[in-house]
C-alpha cells in the first residue's frame, strides 16, 4: 500500500527501458498513464506542462523521466527515473559492442555495416522529412531549415550560429 | 594527417581519454538544442573532432535505432566503446545523459516561468527550424555515401518511404529492410573478394 514512490519510479520505468525506440517519444503515452490516472502523482495540466520543458531542454528529450521523477520524489527521483529507463537497454548496447569489437574485421560484420548504411540513410532522411512536416512557422521554417542545410553542407558554419539566426528570424520576422 | 603518414607507425589516432570523453559527450549534450542530437554528434565527432569515420558513424546510428533503449544514449554507448571500451561507454553515457538531466530539472525547479512567454516560443521554433539542417545534412551525406548501386538506393527509397510516407514502426522497417540489405552486401563482398 503505502510503498515508497522511489521503488514505484524504479518499477514504472525499467520495463520502458525496452520499450524505447527512436527518441523516446514511444514511451510518453504509457510514462503519461503511469503518471496520471494511475498514480495520480500530477495533473494532466503538470504532465503537459514538464512535456513541454522537456522539449525545449538540450540533451535527450527522454529526460522528461527525470523531470517526472524530480516533481514526485526531488533528486533522488530524478535519478532513480533515469537509472531505471536508461540503464537496462544500455546494457544490452553494451553487451553488442562488446560483440562487435571482438568480431572487429569479421567478414559479416563488414556486410552489417556495408548494408545498414542506405537503411540508415533512408531513416535519417525520413526522420528529417516527419520533423520538416511538422515544423512550427509554415514557409518560414522551410526556408531557414534549408538555408541551414546547406550551409551546413558546403560551409564549416558553427551550428550555434544558425540556431541563433534560426531564433532570431522568427522572432523578428513572426513577432 | 601528413604527419601520420610519415610516421607510419601508428595508424590508429591516439584514443581520447575518458575525461576528453566525457567533456565531448557532455558539450553534445548540453548545446544540442531543437533535437536533431545524432546530428550535433556526427558533426561533433566525426567532421570536427574526426575520432571515427563516418561509416562508423552511420552503421553505429542503425544500429542504436534499431535497438531498444533511446537511440542518441545507444549512440553514445556505440561510440565511447568504440573510443575507449567499457569506460569510454561509460562516460560517453554518463556525459550525454547526466548534465543534461541536471539542466532539466533545474528548469523544472524555476518552474519554466521563462520558457512559457510567446516571444519565446517563436525563437524555440526557429532555432528547431534551424537544427532541421543538422539531420538533413547528415540524411544526405549519409544518402551520398550509401548510394553504391541499385539495390542500396531502392532499399534507402524503400525505408524512407515506408517510414514517412506509410507510418510504419520504425522497429518493424529495420527489421525487415536490414536483413535484406546486409544479405545483399555480404554477397557483393564475397563475391568481390
Amino acid at each position: 500500500m503505502n510503498e515508497s514512490p522511489l521503488l514505484r519510479l524504479l518499477l514504472i520505468h525499467l520495463p520502458l527501458s525496452f520499450l524505447t525506440v527512436g527518441g523516446g517519444q514511444s514511451i510518453i503515452s504509457e510514462l503519461h498513464r503511469q503518471v496520471v490516472p494511475v498514480q495520480g502523482w500530477m495533473s494532466d495540466a503538470e504532465f503537459l506542462n514538464l512535456f513541454a520543458l522537456s522539449r525545449m531542454t538540450p540533451g535527450p528529450g527522454a529526460l522528461l523521466s527525470s523531470m517526472v521523477g524530480w516533481q514526485v520524489a526531488g533528486w533522488a527521483g530524478a535519478i532513480v527515473a533515469s537509472f531505471g529507463l536508461f540503464a537496462p537497454s544500455s546494457v544490452l548496447v553494451f553487451g553488442l559492442a562488446h560483440l562487435w569489437r571482438r568480431s572487429r574485421g569479421a567478414a559479416w560484420t563488414k556486410a552489417v555495416e556495408a548494408g545498414l548504411a542506405p537503411v540508415a540513410a533512408g531513416m535519417i532522411l525520413a526522420a528529417g522529412a516527419t520533423l520538416l512536416q511538422a515544423a512550427e512557422g509554415g514557409v518560414l521554417a522551410w526556408a531557414v531549415a534549408a538555408a541551414s542545410t546547406a550551409l551546413l553542407m558546403f560551409t564549416r558554419v558553427s551550428p550555434f550560429l544558425l540556431l541563433g539566426a534560426g531564433g532570431v528570424i522568427f522572432a523578428l520576422l513572426l513577432g | 594527417m601528413a604527419d601520420g603518414e610519415a610516421l607510419a607507425i601508428e595508424v590508429e589516432v591516439r584514443p581520447p581519454s575518458a575525461l576528453e570523453i566525457f567533456l565531448a559527450f557532455t558539450r553534445v549534450g548540453l548545446t544540442s538544442f531543437g533535437g536533431g542530437l545524432s546530428g550535433w554528434m556526427m558533426r561533433e565527432f566525426v567532421q570536427r573532432r574526426r575520432w571515427m569515420d563516418e561509416g562508423e558513424f552511420l552503421s553505429g546510428l542503425a544500429l542504436a535505432q534499431a535497438l531498444p533503449g533511446v537511440n542518441v544514449v545507444n549512440l553514445s554507448i556505440w561510440i565511447g566503446f568504440r573510443l575507449r571500451g567499457g569506460l569510454g561507454a561509460l562516460m560517453g553515457a554518463l556525459g550525454m545523459i547526466v548534465p543534461p538531466m541536471v539542466v532539466a530539472v533545474a528548469l523544472v525547479a524555476l518552474s519554466g516561468t521563462l520558457l512559457q512567454s510567446p516571444l519565446a516560443y517563436k525563437v524555440l521554433a526557429g532555432v528547431a527550424a534551424a537544427a532541421l539542417g543538422l539531420s538533413l545534412q547528415m540524411g544526405l551525406r549519409a544518402a551520398r555515401r550509401a548510394a553504391q548501386g541499385v539495390v542500396p538506393v531502392v532499399v534507402m527509397a524503400v525505408t524512407f518511404l515506408a517510414i514517412f510516407k506509410a507510418g510504419l514502426p520504425l522497429v518493424w522497417v529495420v527489421a525487415a529492410m536490414a536483413p535484406v540489405s546486409i544479405a545483399w552486401s555480404a554477397w557483393r563482398l564475397r563475391r568481390g573478394a
